[in-house]
């Protein structure tokens, strides 16, 4: 029975707080409506998602699907968010191209690449789940890429023992957000668009609402809710080479710590391997992987392949020695090892550093990724058409004939929102997250592909979960006074209250200045200690930020509210990092450049404490259950 | 080498508004958003543009540069003489909310009129099966990036705001044509895309592939078929015959739909 997809009549009534305004950005053109003591816009949800991304709306559809009344509140247009940036694929154990793939293997997989500092829990959720979550999208209407027996296709990345990855050529992030979002649209879920939140509210220790700005008129917005979900992605803009767009400024991040929310492995930054380097308009956008996983390699200036001297013990007995070797294993995967430049990201990050490092760069300070002389252009431009693309109108050159220039980029934060890993929830009743936004799930660095399957299996946990709780408050909703509504608009608009003050840009230039050089790949004490004082040095100059022009769709005054987001993230990531005495995944520290023990079993979390002041503690890591320890032993 | 751009941009509101004059540094290899980026954070820290991903992925940074729909993220300098000035206007067919910000809620709204994806049952085994030469006709428009140009473009509506009411524009044409070559979907929509979203009313100019980012060929591709497509339903009398005599519509599984109502 097809008319169930066309029926709309039950939508009418999801519409009612929409009325007024435009259908889909939602924005109110009209005087705003004085309702009480504040006199701000005000709407009842059940639950209230941040975040448009791949998590939010697939949080938003769970909890819609659970029965709940939800908005989705975003800082860009539907559609836009850093998702629709993600190029290589969906990490799923199918099976489909190898039938002897399959969850253990993928958890496997997931747990080494992270070091094994992975929540247990979350990595073994994350592999069952997600090769339905993939199916779920198709029956949403994704197109991926078809093996000759018409399933979907699998595809090779850094660290996945088989072809695993569900794509659409390399464009899959733009594949799943279409998806998510033409459902989310069909559901009727009421979307603010370029509405970004300022503060959560708690009625005692409960979430309770949440408080924020159309970007478009200035106007606040009060939301009611007894469930808040996070999604609200990294936190890449305060690095100066960064994958990230402007939205990543680590909101999410922020929001909870001011909840009272805590955060785990902030330490751990994933630089990409592969952005690329020039021009330097340019410099940081990402350069998928998948031109490795498609027979890519990487090359020094000498013409070599130099990932072959930086096997690391701990993968020596899976990768491959020999560049012929390397060069069997696409075609056949049991009788050889993966090539080197299929290591996790941090692994080969490291090694583009330091092969720059040592002057055997590429003219712009990177290394040269070739695939022009490994596979036929036909193939590089039916697989990797946007690399095609990106590369010919931006740096002017042909992938199909000439090797690219890449070299490490920002491009992912592994640490994130303390969460519970069956429901999403933060330690603070009715706050959630999925996504990148959560901590836990990848452990100390990220295998490419596992974050669009993340972003699935916990964004529907999350969904699910919040909309469970909003329906178990007790005897009375959580309520958001008058007072807190007018400190969070005060709070808000101060940035216009002082004069002669500095430009917000001026101080976010600064900041990535100081994140680039003090707290990038390579860490020292020193340099991390240094970079802590000026943190606090820019805090105190941002306290007396001034911002020209009025509330009306004010890119400064944006920028002035993201800023204190990104000092507070900075903050966390260089506290963490100077504090971790070890070398794993994505934190590297010259002056502890081994991997210990003692460190592998502990996880860094950061609360805010008294007087708003960062504090930091250690915990215990979960201790995984013996039947899954076993998968590490066999072999 | 780096030089002094010449800017021309538009300021202002739904109101009123003027073209200001800037002059910026720029450098070798840069695009025209990272002119105004530099305008934005130096000398006009409140100009209204949107953007995202900086590398023509998400459709975002829309504007018409001197006169042209395009992109300013993949809009090269390079394509423009150092002495020349370039002017950057939102774009003309949606209403301005500032600056180089406009109102483009039409596109929404259209989204919304769109009877999705229904597709067939999956297969025994839970999975479904596709094959690639099938989905690569709907993969060609599922690339759209959603930047609106094509509907900014349309003549249709570009001058005349009256259409938009019945008119779906471009953008959805593609989506109407992705849906009706998905391989598994069950919806008819082609009464709709005629009658609801003013098919008829497009004239086949190009215009609309003329300024795509994504090379889709819009009017070739999704238009012209879809348009065929709509005729081979109004009058192919077999097929009229077809439908009176089974009960199943005319092509396959799929059924008709009615348009979603209006938000």
């Amino acid at each position: 029975m097809t008319g169930s997809h066309v029926v709309t009549d039950e939508n009418a009534n999801s519409q009612a707080p929409m009325a007024g305004r435009h259908p889909m950005t939602g924005n109110r053109m009209t005087d705003e409506v004085t309702a009480d003591g504040h006199g701000f816009e005000e709407h009842h949800y059940d639950v209230v998602v941040i975040g448009a991304g791949g998590a939010g709306l697939r949080a938003a559809i769970a909890a819609h699907d659970a029965g709940a009344r939800v908005a989705i509140v975003c800082k860009s247009l539907l559609g836009k968010a850093h998702t629709v940036m993600a190029e290589g694929g969906i990490a799923a154990a199918m099976g489909n191209v190898y039938a002897d793939d399959n969850w253990r293997v993928h958890y496997r997989d997931t747990m080494r690449g992270g070091k094994m500092l992975n929540n247990w829990r979350m990595a073994q959720l994350h592999a069952q789940e997600a090769p339905e979550r993939v199916l779920e999208l198709e029956e949403w209407g994704a197109l991926f890429d078809r093996t000759d027996d018409g399933l979907i296709s699998q595809r090779d990345f850094g660290g996945h023992r088989f072809a695993r990855l569900a794509h659409v050529g390399d464009r899959t992030g733009l594949e799943m957000i279409r998806t998510l979002q033409q459902r989310a649209v069909e559901l009727g879920i009421d979307v603010f668009m370029e509405c970004t939140v300022t503060q959560i509210f708690k009625d005692g220790e409960r979430v309770s609402g949440a408080f924020a700005y159309w970007r478009e008129s200035g106007r606040f917005i009060v939301f009611h809710s007894p469930s808040v979900v996070l999604a609200t992605g990294g936190i890449g803009k305060s690095y100066q080479v960064t994958s990230n767009s402007w939205e990543y400024t680590g909101d999410g991040h922020a929001l909870a710590l001011h909840t009272g929310a805590s955060l785990i492995n902030m330490e751990f930054v994933q630089f990409h391997p592969t952005g690329m380097v020039w021009p330097p308009s340019v410099k940081g956008i990402l350069v998928t992987e998948s031109v490795r996983g498609d027979g890519g390699v990487l090359r020094n200036a000498e013409g070599k392949r130099f990932m072959f001297d930086y096997i690391p013990e701990f993968f020596k007995s899976e990768t491959a020695d020999t560049e012929e070797e390397a060069d069997r294993w696409y075609d056949d995967k049991t009788n050889n090892r993966r090539p080197p430049e299929l290591l996790p990201r941090d692994e080969v990050a490291r090694a583009i550093n330091s092969e720059t490092k040592a002057g055997r760069g590429s003219p712009h300070g990177g290394v040269f990724l070739d695939i022009a002389s490994r596979r036929s252009a036909e193939l590089i431009r039916r697989r990797l058409p946007s690399m095609y693309h990106q590369f010919k109108e931006l740096a002017d050159v042909d992938i199909t004939a000439e090797p690219m220039e890449v070299g490490p980029t920002c491009h992912y934060v592994m640490g994130g929102v303390e969460v519970d890993p069956d429901t999403a929830v933060s330690i603070v009743p009715g706050l959630y997250a999925a996504g990148e936004v959560a901590g836990g799930m990848h452990g100390s660095n990220r295998l490419g592909g596992n974050s669009l399957s993340d972003l699935l299996v916990f964004g529907r946990r999350a969904g699910l979960n919040a909309a469970y709780s909003a329906t178990r408050f007790g005897v009375e909703p959580p309520r958001v006074s008058d007072t807190q509504v007018r400190e969070a608009a005060a709070h808000a608009l101060a940035p216009f209250s002082v004069g002669g003050g500095e430009n917000p840009y001026t101080i976010q230039r600064d900041l990535q200045d100081i994140m680039q050089r003090l707290v990038g790949i390579i860490r020292t004490a020193d340099e991390l200690s240094e970079s802590l004082g000026q943190i606090e040095e820019l805090k105190r100059r941002a306290e007396g930020l001034t911002v020209e022009g009025h509330r009306q769709y004010n890119p400064g005054w944006h920028l002035a509210l993201d800023l204190v987001n990104m000092l507070t993230v900075s903050e966390c990531i260089a506290k963490a990092a100077l504090e971790r005495q070890e070398s794993r995944g994505g934190h590297t520290r010259d002056d502890f450049a081994a991997t210990d023990d003692f460190w592998g079993q502990r996880n860094l979390v950061l609360t805010q404490g008294a007087a708003g002041r960062v504090e930091l503690n250690h915990q215990p890591l979960p201790v995984m259950p013996d039947e899954l320890k076993s998968l590490f032993e066999a072999k | 080498m780096g030089y002094k751009l010449s800017l021309r941009i538009w300021r202002g509101d739904h109101f009123r508004g003027e073209l200001g004059d800037y002059v910026v540094d720029v450098e070798e290899g840069e695009v025209v958003l990272d002119a105004i980026h530099r305008l934005q954070a130096t000398q006009a820290g409140d100009l209204a543009v949107r953007w995202n991903c900086k590398a023509g992925k998400c459709g975002s940074c829309s504007a018409e540069i001197n006169g042209r729909p395009r992109l300013m993220c993949m809009t090269r300098l390079a394509d423009f003489e150092e002495s020349e000035t370039i002017t950057v206007t939102p774009m003309r067919a949606f209403p301005v909310i500032r600056d180089l910000v406009t109102d483009v809620s039409y596109n929404y709204e259209k989204a919304r009129q769109l009877p999705s994806f229904a597709p067939t049952p999956r297969d025994a085994d839970g999975k479904r099966r596709m094959m690639q030469v099938d989905v690569e006709r709907g993969q060609e428009f599922r690339k759209c990036i959603e930047c609106f140009l094509c509907q900014d473009t349309c003549h249709v509506v570009r001058d005349h705001d009256d259409n938009k009411k019945a008119f779906a524009g471009p953008r959805f044409f593609l989506r109407y044509a992705e849906l009706d070559m998905h391989p598994l979907d069950t919806n008819d929509r082609r009464k709709l895309a005629q009658d609801a979203a003013g098919l008829g009313m497009c004239n086949i100019t190009k215009c609309c592939t003329e300024v795509c980012p994504e090379g889709i060929k819009i009017t070739d591709n999704a238009i012209i078929p879809m348009k065929e497509r709509v005729v081979d339903r109004k009058y192919d009398p077999v097929t009229w015959l077809g439908s009176k005599i089974f009960t199943r519509g005319d092509r396959g599984s799929r059924e008709e739909v009615r348009p979603r109502e209006e938000a």
